[in-house]
């Protein structure tokens, strides 16, 4: 038995001692010495015979050897990888709104315009994507539309159009549309409300936290808060409905967004999301590696909040420590990741293909148009081979299986290849999923 | 008596579903954390549902 970090990794919360056997995805509880042992083995070459003092070695020994034996230990992955339905598209985000009503400082759409002119997305190029989608679904029955932007709802004509249009396309070829919609909630009122929840359109709303640390980074036009503008729609909307998600953005302003997360909670909503910001080095606001011992702490008392209500009944569903450790992904989905490039595009409003949001604008990016189709085809090629296996940093990482590689745009941001990760996003990528796995553990052990 | 040192939590076999998966029913899942990131791992197998 060769023991190395990735193959295996050991999770230390103190009583609860966690392994984690990379390649099958089994979970297993250590008692200390089993623990000490592996840890041992990790770091000294897998010498048995420079151990700590253990009681029964032996016995450790064997139960090793018969997980391994069962397949739960030291797994082999071939490291092929598996090509799935070629040529099949996905999804499409659409850029409805190269515009926007706030002025978010760590926007990374250039407060709303991508870096060009503000502009709204004609329903007639919405239509066009609707068609182009079911066309190049393939076999596949469901489509995902996102309504990005920019602020969408500042095209919301336009965005109610193509919802019922794709909607009878869909019936019409036999097919159905997942929607879905990402918003800043200024212009959301009960009537938008009610047309989200009647076509089920699974709705994200951006609020980043306590009053404070919301209106210093998502000021109005006028450098006013937006924060009071939006809570009580935001209150009223996910009163409506089940399916919505609060989503925060923390910043190197407030690292102690664990009380951001919280106040989520404090406030009524049930299903909550916060993200690291991503930014230039050079942002105030950016998170930085000095940041990252206080990061990990935040995580750790958001598992321990988290266990805490809900063990008392009041389940928080924090979407970041929702990993199903027995049914998740298949593992060539878990390779594939994102998809961006692939099955995964984003349209501008004049109706140029990119491989994702982040890269709507750049010029280089542009893969294509939908009079068009996909033109450049190296490109597609490209992001098809920007996989786990093709990625040396995440092929020697334990977390591979779980991120899927990680996001190409901040790889190509911060290493100008699609092959690097984002040093920075994977550590707290890393520290949130042991906090999931500890969570869901605890969980399962009640 | 044996002393129990691992007790298995998940045994999801993920080797195994290399050759049973890939059906491609499942969502997108953007990880650009200026979306809601939804790493692969925070996914629903839709063929498990």
């Amino acid at each position: 038995m060769q023991f190395t970090e990735d193959k295996i990794h050991l999770i230390d919360k103190g009583e609860i001692k966690i392994l984690l056997d990379v390649n099958s995805g089994a979970v297993h509880l250590l008692d200390e010495e089993t623990f000490a042992v592996l840890q041992t083995l990790l770091v000294n070459g897998n010498n048995w015979d420079n151990l700590p003092a253990v009681a029964d070695l032996a016995g450790i020994r064997d139960s090793l050897a018969e997980l391994q034996a069962q397949g739960l230990l030291l797994a082999v992955d071939d490291e092929i990888f598996p090509r799935g339905k070629q040529n099949v598209l996905k999804a499409l985000c659409m850029n409805v709104a190269h515009d926007c009503n706030l002025n978010c400082h760590y926007c990374f759409a250039s407060q709303g315009d991508f870096g060009g002119e503000r502009k709204l997305m004609p329903v007639e190029v919405g239509k066009q994507a609707v068609d182009f989608l079911l066309k190049h679904s393939g076999s596949r029955t469901l489509c995902e539309m996102d309504f990005f932007g920019g602020e969408p709802l500042m095209a919301w004509p336009m965005v109610q159009e193509v919802v019922l249009y794709g909607e009878a396309e869909a019936d019409r070829l036999g097919k159905k549309f997942h929607f879905t919609m990402t918003t800043n909630g200024v212009l959301l009122t009960t009537a938008v409300q009610n047309f989200l929840n009647q076509h089920e359109i699974s709705t994200v709303l951006s609020l980043d936290g306590r009053k404070e640390v919301h209106d210093r980074m998502r000021p109005t036009w006028t450098d006013a808060g937006s924060y009071d503008l939006i809570l009580p729609k935001y209150q009223e909307f996910a009163a409506s409905r089940d399916d919505y998600v609060i989503r925060g953005t923390y910043t190197h302003f407030n690292l102690d967004f664990a009380a951001d997360v919280l106040h989520y909670f404090k406030e009524g909503f049930k299903n909550l999301s916060m993200e690291p910001v991503i930014g230039p080095v050079s942002a105030d606001f950016s998170l930085r590696p000095e940041d990252f011992a206080t990061i990990e702490q935040e995580y750790d008392q958001l598992a321990e909040a988290y266990l805490e209500l809900y063990r008392s009944g009041n389940e928080m569903n924090f979407f970041h420590f929702n990993v199903d450790l027995d049914h998740g992904p298949c593992l060539p989905k878990r390779l594939t990741g994102c998809g961006a490039g692939v099955e995964y595009f984003a349209l501008s409003p004049e109706g140029d293909l990119y491989p994702c949001h982040q890269f709507v604008g750049r010029e280089e990016f542009k893969v294509g148009t939908l009079a068009t189709g996909i033109e450049r085809t190296d490109l597609v090629q490209q992001f098809s081979e920007a996989h786990i296996y093709n990625k040396p940093l995440c092929k020697a990482c334990w977390a591979r299986f779980f991120c899927g590689g990680g996001c190409h745009a901040n790889a190509e941001e911060f290493n100008q290849t699609l092959l690097t990760p984002y040093e920075l996003g994977c550590r707290i990528q890393k520290k949130r999923l042991e906090a999931a796995i500890y969570v869901q553990i605890m969980k399962k052990l009640g | 008596m044996k002393k129990e040192h691992i007790i298995t939590i998940a045994a999801p076999a993920l080797q195994q579903s290399k050759k049973t998966g890939a059906c491609g029913n499942c969502q997108a899942s953007c990880q650009s954390a200026c979306k809601t990131s939804c790493t692969v791992g925070n996914q629903a197998c839709e063929s498990k549902k």
